[in-house]
């Protein structure tokens, strides 16, 4: 897993409720086997004035000029800020996929969908959860000065902004430890692997019908 | 001490390691597997040179992508017309033929969409964990067992350790309680639920449908229910064991065998909440005000009794709520104070994990009995959800009722649940739709969903709009 220590970037504002794992890569392109090259169609149906689908060149696509990741300010942008229950919808790990193929490093909205969260954090993607009032007031300073980036650290659990001003967010001591030390945590539940075995046996004697 | 819950039983049956940070490793019974989710997965294992844990704990088949003619479905995976689709189909072949996973291929009776496949067997047991590359897993907690979705990361770290990293939800229960009236079904009650408590509102619970309207349910009306917990931002939903319960698993095929069945029907009694347990959050609906749901927008929250009228933004406070309302009205191509009985349709989809099961089926061909779908309709199209379900209603005469009345009797998937084959609206087109999801573009680009209950999409299929079911099953059809 790709580690996650600081970050600072340019922020970018999705002024929108409830956005759906289909909205952030839509369906036609979890047909790949693979895990990379989903950015290009990360909010493909937001982003594109086309119908898309897989293969296509997107560099020759008509882009959507309303759509706040096509305008130049937010050129670069790898903070993504949005409104509440992002994430919602599918299970799709394809989504963290694009928003990281994009180059999002970090969301920050007040509030996830779980399955989403987990997927998040599994490839190195920070999702920091704020109260309402906090994420509209950056809201505001995003859409009212150009270049607005924000700092990110994860060992002290806050985000700064340009006048100074530090924000401090909450994130389990686990998931903490594995994006700090980019860890891959089969590896660590391997490293528990007796433990394993002795519920599994304990399990088969008291239920073995649920073992074939 | 207060008694324990269902999720709090199932929780700590299965907890293998609890860390101090709050995370624990829980031991996982069961993996379902499809072909969208996995192939990253399996790739994953090869690539650091894992094998998996324990290869009966898996079942595996392909759903999303397969196409539903009988043409195509005729020449197996060689019918699959989308090279794309194809491939990942294959990918899931190769992968369980390679491992040693057990699979039920394209053209295997017992192939279908894995929610329903997974109860069909018997493979998914009361006091399970389950879990599957796919949201609407919580499916299985109709069975009182403990199931949800999980992300390809995970899928791939059950494969190879059997078991998941996770924390302890909260628990909420959802009480629906008294009678529900004629042509008002279990679709209707989860949609009223998820109006009630919006998207978000069970994030971070487990819920608990509880309540003599929900013990009235049949096992296909709790798997319905449970489906859609996910809609309603709960990973997991749950139902207490009951006779019903027992007598749905005898003798399916995974179901213990005769000289275990006794002791797993006693071990299986005990997985009810305890009396005095106590919930985090608890709801209560009245099952005798629940009138057939409709939903308008583009989130499954966004739905009104079939008696209502489309929304008007302007008389919304909450800015958020007022900007999400005005942008789904646009996109569906309604007007506020609209009618829902105005709402016009151009396709109609029975079908997907939510509404595919014998009984889905029997609802909807007793509304569509010695009745013409409207000219109006380009497409009307019954997905049953798995080959059994289909071989079912082909013996109970159902199909002859769908074709006569000009449906499209199709082979199992998940078909334009999410329009990973080819079966899609085009931009557009309304679509009365028995599946889960009506984001924008979800079943086809520009396509507008309207979620509701088997026997409303054939009444809207034959009236080519909405019309409230409990009036029009006693009506002769118009000229
Ligand atoms: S039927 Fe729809 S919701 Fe269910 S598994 Fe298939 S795509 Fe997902």
């Amino acid at each position: 897993m790709q580690q996650f220590t600081q970050h600072q970037g340019l922020v970018a504002p999705l002024d929108r409720a409830n956005v759906d794992t289909d909205l952030i890569i839509p369906k036609q392109f979890l047909k790949s086997i693979k895990r990379t090259g989903f950015g290009p169609n990360l909010f493909d149906e937001l982003r594109y004035l086309d119908e898309g689908y897989p293969g296509q060149d997107a560099s020759k696509r008509p882009l959507n000029p309303d759509f706040v990741l096509n305008q130049p300010r937010y050129q670069g942008a790898s903070v993504l800020l949005a409104r509440r229950n992002f994430g919602c919808g599918s299970s799709r790990e394809h989504a963290p996929w694009a928003l990281e193929d994009f180059g999002f490093r970090v969301v920050i909205a007040p509030s996830f969908a779980d399955i989403f969260y987990n997927n998040a954090f599994k490839n190195g993607i920070l999702l920091i959860a704020l109260d309402e009032a906090t994420v509209d007031r950056l809201f505001q300073e995003t859409e009212a000065t150009e270049g607005y980036r924000l700092e990110v650290d994860l060992e002290a659990q806050t985000v700064t902004t340009p006048s100074g001003e530090v924000i401090r967010f909450d994130i389990d001591g686990f998931r903490k430890h594995c994006l700090l030390n980019g860890l891959d945590d089969i590896g660590l539940t391997l490293q528990e692997e007796g433990a394993i075995r002795e519920f599994e046996q304990r399990h088969r004697q008291t239920q073995p019908w649920l073992f074939r | 001490m207060a008694g324990q819950t269902l999720y709090d039983k199932l929780w700590s049956q299965h907890l293998v390691k609890e860390r101090d940070d709050g995370s624990a490793l829980i031991y996982i019974d069961r993996q379902l597997l499809h072909e969208v989710t996995s192939p990253q997965a399996f790739e994953g294992l090869r690539l650091a040179g894992r094998k998996p844990w324990r290869l009966d704990a898996n079942l595996a088949t392909p759903d999303h992508n397969v196409p539903t003619t009988v043409k195509e479905r005729a020449a197996g995976n060689a019918g699959i017309i989308d090279p794309v689709s194809l491939i990942q189909v294959q990918t899931l072949d190769d992968n369980c033929e390679s491992f040693g996973i057990e699979e039920f291929r394209i053209n295997d009776a017992r192939q279908g969409i894995v929610h329903v496949v997974g109860p069909e067997q018997g493979a998914t047991l009361p006091g399970m964990t389950v879990v599957c590359g796919d949201s609407h897993t919580a499916t299985h907690g109709a069975f009182a067992a403990l199931a949800h979705g999980i992300g390809t990361s995970e899928v791939e770290h059950v494969l190879a350790t059997q078991c998941l990293i996770a924390q302890k939800m909260k628990n909420m229960r959802v009480r629906v309680e008294g009678k529900l009236g004629l042509g008002v079904t279990a679709k209707d009650i989860v949609l009223a639920i998820i109006g009630r408590i919006g998207t978000a509102g069970g994030t971070g619970y487990a819920i608990e449908f509880a309540g003599s309207a929900i013990r009235d349910l049949s096992m296909e009306g709790r798997m319905t229910i449970c489906n859609m917990a996910i809609e309603a931002g709960a990973r997991v939903g749950l139902v207490g064991v009951d006779d019903n319960t027992i007598n749905y698993l005898r003798e399916r095929p995974y179901a213990p065998s005769a000289d275990h069945w006794d002791a797993a029907v006693d071990t299986w009694r005990s997985l009810v909440s305890d009396d005095d347990a106590v919930f985090d959050k608890e709801v209560v609906l009245d099952a005798a005000e629940i009138a057939p749901q409709v939903t308008w927008g583009t989130s499954p929250e966004m739905v009104a009794s079939v008696e209502d009228v489309v929304p008007d933004p302007t008389v919304i406070g909450d800015d958020t709520v007022k900007r999400g309302v005005t942008r789904a009205l646009e996109y569906m191509g309604l007007a506020p104070n609209q009618k829902i009985t105005d709402i016009r349709l151009d396709k109609v989809f029975i079908g997907s994990c939510t509404n595919s099961r014998i009984e889905d089926l029997r609802e909807a061909a007793k509304v569509a009995k010695g009745k013409k779908v409207a000219d109006s309709i380009k497409l009307a199209m019954v997905v049953p959800g798995s080959g059994l379900v289909k071989r079912q209603a082909e013996a109970e005469g159902l199909d002859k009722i769908f074709l006569e009345a000009g449906f499209e009797w199709r082979e199992p998937g998940c078909s334009m649940c999410l329009a990973m084959n080819a079966d899609k609206l085009g931009a557009g087109e309304h679509c009365a739709s028995t599946s889960n999801r009506n984001f924008e573009g979800r079943q086809g680009y520009g396509g507008r969903t309207h979620l509701v209950s088997p026997a409303m999409a054939a009444a809207a299929a034959i009236a080519g709009h909405f019309v409230d079911v409990r009036q029009f099953a006693q009506q002769p059809q118009e000229a």
